[in-house]
């Protein structure tokens, strides 16, 4: 029955969807990046013309992308740390209920992972409303006036990051109580016959134990936030003023917007690079952090 | 003592993350005029089914549902080829498995946005944008997927399949009938999670889909949204509809993904 060919037959179709649809792509990016391929060039190939760098050029000198970067960097700068801090809060907390009570804020809290961000954007637009939203009712019932929430550039940025963060914790959460679940119980106990306080046992067991989850929960969400593109993209569809344009929106609106395939293909490499820099700097610090 | 604080702040916590829900569920049986009213009101006082008639009398959700549904259906056949390949690689030795494996693990770590533009361009040579094949056929094989099924996968005995092929059972039959149900926990996960995610598609079907015959309710709503600025209402009957099945798959089945990431082993 067992051919050499059997293998092939399970791995085959996957395998080729893969490289069809992922595998292929990432070549035809490369590809285009050097060309002017846009709508023109896609109707008619002889229309497309080989410019060398010169989209990565634009790209640098482009006032819109900069400011995409500089947005960018802000999501990282104030959301990853939120995010990672946030989420070993809360398993931290919920570690200490124990039973049935921390299942069931378990499920609370990872519901807004689950669902829909075009949803949550939609329903967090109207929290967010600057005459009939909520937050804007509760902040008056204790005098503070009408917040801008996604009306100016600065505030908005942050209320997206306020979003994202409360979306984002659920997945995290998860994997901080499993390591904190991991802990060997005798090392606490170690530290209680030694006369440890709590603060003591945090810094000098819990921390130190869950090393590797922490890097795991920051690496995976940065990456994702150097990749955030929804919440922009359905709340403010990047403005105020270019205020919440984030790289991946750049991307898409010159791509499907603009039909600057070209373009946008550049882009999409820079913000490759930058993904592949970021996370190599930070297995550059988890090793320098190992021998120490 | 410790524990009634501890207790105390998950609980203003936790009201505090569902309260986008619990204010969802709630506008969108309020009247347009009420949804706007000031002071808000937080139950409402003359309770209507009108914006969920509205949607799908006047705003073609069930059009939206359907295309839905049937994204769901194809992600479920991607799962089965997810899992056919995640066997191919966990049990079987062959020629070139390192080199292929790795080329799954490279498409794994890909951002979404690189692809996203060359992909198009690719279903555009083929005739498939606008299609409903072309919204499926880039997300149906998931690299992650298929690298979670091997790790399960490698725990099988090998015993177990080799006696099946002295039996004569034939490699199909094995994989049906003995792998797949042997599979089941991680599986389980695995269709929670396709499900979720096929449902929540957006961006590729709003990439591909220029004919409204086509939109996922996603999209539908994302359209909602732009066109009904000021009518929350049916916004929010709109997320609603979109929010609540998932929420009840999800506490239903909530334990299988939970306990999936300890069986992943991401400690």
């Amino acid at each position: 029955m067992k051919s050499k060919w059997t293998p092939f037959l399970f791995i085959g179709p996957a395998v080729v969807l893969l490289i069809i649809f992922s595998f292929i792509p990432i070549l035809i990016a490369f590809g285009i990046s050097f060309t002017d391929t846009n709508l023109i060039g896609l109707a008619n190939w002889s229309k497309i013309n080989l410019i060398g760098f010169d989209n990565y050029a634009d790209l640098f000198s482009d006032e819109k992308f900069l400011e995409s970067i500089g947005n960018t960097i802000f999501y990282v700068i104030i959301g990853v740390p939120l995010a990672v801090g946030s989420s070993f809060m809360i398993a931290f907390l919920l570690n200490l209920v124990g039973s049935w009570l921390a299942s069931t804020f378990r499920v609370i809290y990872y519901v807004p992972s689950v669902t829909n961000i075009v949803a949550i954007a939609v329903v967090w637009g109207f929290l967010y409303n600057q005459e009939y939203g909520l937050f804007n009712y509760l902040l008056s019932l204790v005098d503070i006036d009408n917040v801008p929430w996604l009306e100016d550039p600065l505030v908005a940025k942050l209320s997206l990051i306020l979003l994202a963060v409360w979306k984002s914790n659920g997945v995290s959460m998860l994997i901080f109580l499993a390591a904190l679940q991991a802990i060997p119980r005798v090392y606490y106990e170690a530290a209680d016959i030694d006369g440890a306080n709590r603060w003591q046992k945090l810094i000098k067991i819990t921390i130190p134990s869950m090393s590797f989850a922490t890097f795991f929960v920051t690496v995976t969400t940065l990456i994702g936030w150097l990749q955030f593109f929804e919440e922009p993209f359905v709340m403010t569809e990047g403005g105020p003023l270019n205020g919440t344009n984030s790289i991946a929106l750049f991307i898409y609106q010159e791509g499907f917007q603009y039909n600057e395939f070209g373009y946008g293909a550049a882009a999409s490499f820079i913000l490759f690079a930058i993904i592949i820099v970021a996370t190599l700097i930070q297995f550059k610090f988890r090793k320098s952090d190992q021998t120490l | 003592m410790e524990k009634t604080i501890v207790i105390t702040i998950m609980t203003v916590g936790g009201l505090l993350v569902s309260l986008p829900f619990i204010w969802m569920v709630l506008s969108s049986f309020k009247t347009e005029q009420e949804v706007l009213s000031i002071p808000p009101t937080l139950f409402p006082q003359d309770p209507t089914m009108e914006h969920f008639v509205n949607l799908f009398q006047n705003l073609n959700f069930d059009v939206y549902l359907l295309n839905t549904l049937i994204i769901v259906a194809c992600s479920m056949i991607g799962l089965f080829l997810n899992t056919m390949a995640g066997y191919g690689f966990g049990k079987f030795q062959f020629k070139g498995k390192e080199t292929w494996f790795v080329v799954v693990l490279i498409t794994m770590m890909l951002p979404g946005q690189v692809t996203m533009i060359p992909t198009y361009l690719l279903l555009n040579e083929m005739g498939l944008t606008n299609t409903m094949t072309g919204i499926v056929l880039p997300g149906l094989i998931a690299a992650f997927n298929i690298f979670l099924i091997r790790q399960f996968m490698v725990t099988i005995p090998d015993d177990l399949i080799e006696a099946a092929r002295l039996d004569g059972a034939g490699e199909f039959y094995i994989f049906t009938r003995i792998i797949i149900p042997l599979s089941m926990p991680i599986l389980a996960v695995q269709v929670i999670l396709t499900f979720i995610g096929a449902w929540n598609s957006f961006l590729w079907p709003l990439i591909v889909a220029n004919d409204e015959a086509l939109y996922t309710l996603s999209v539908g709503l994302a359209l909602l949204k732009d066109q009904n600025v000021t009518n929350y209402g049916l916004q929010m009957a709109g997320s609603t509809f979109m929010v609540l099945p998932i929420l009840i798959i999800f506490i239903i089945f909530q334990k299988y993904i939970i306990e999936g990431f300890n069986v992943s082993g991401i400690k």
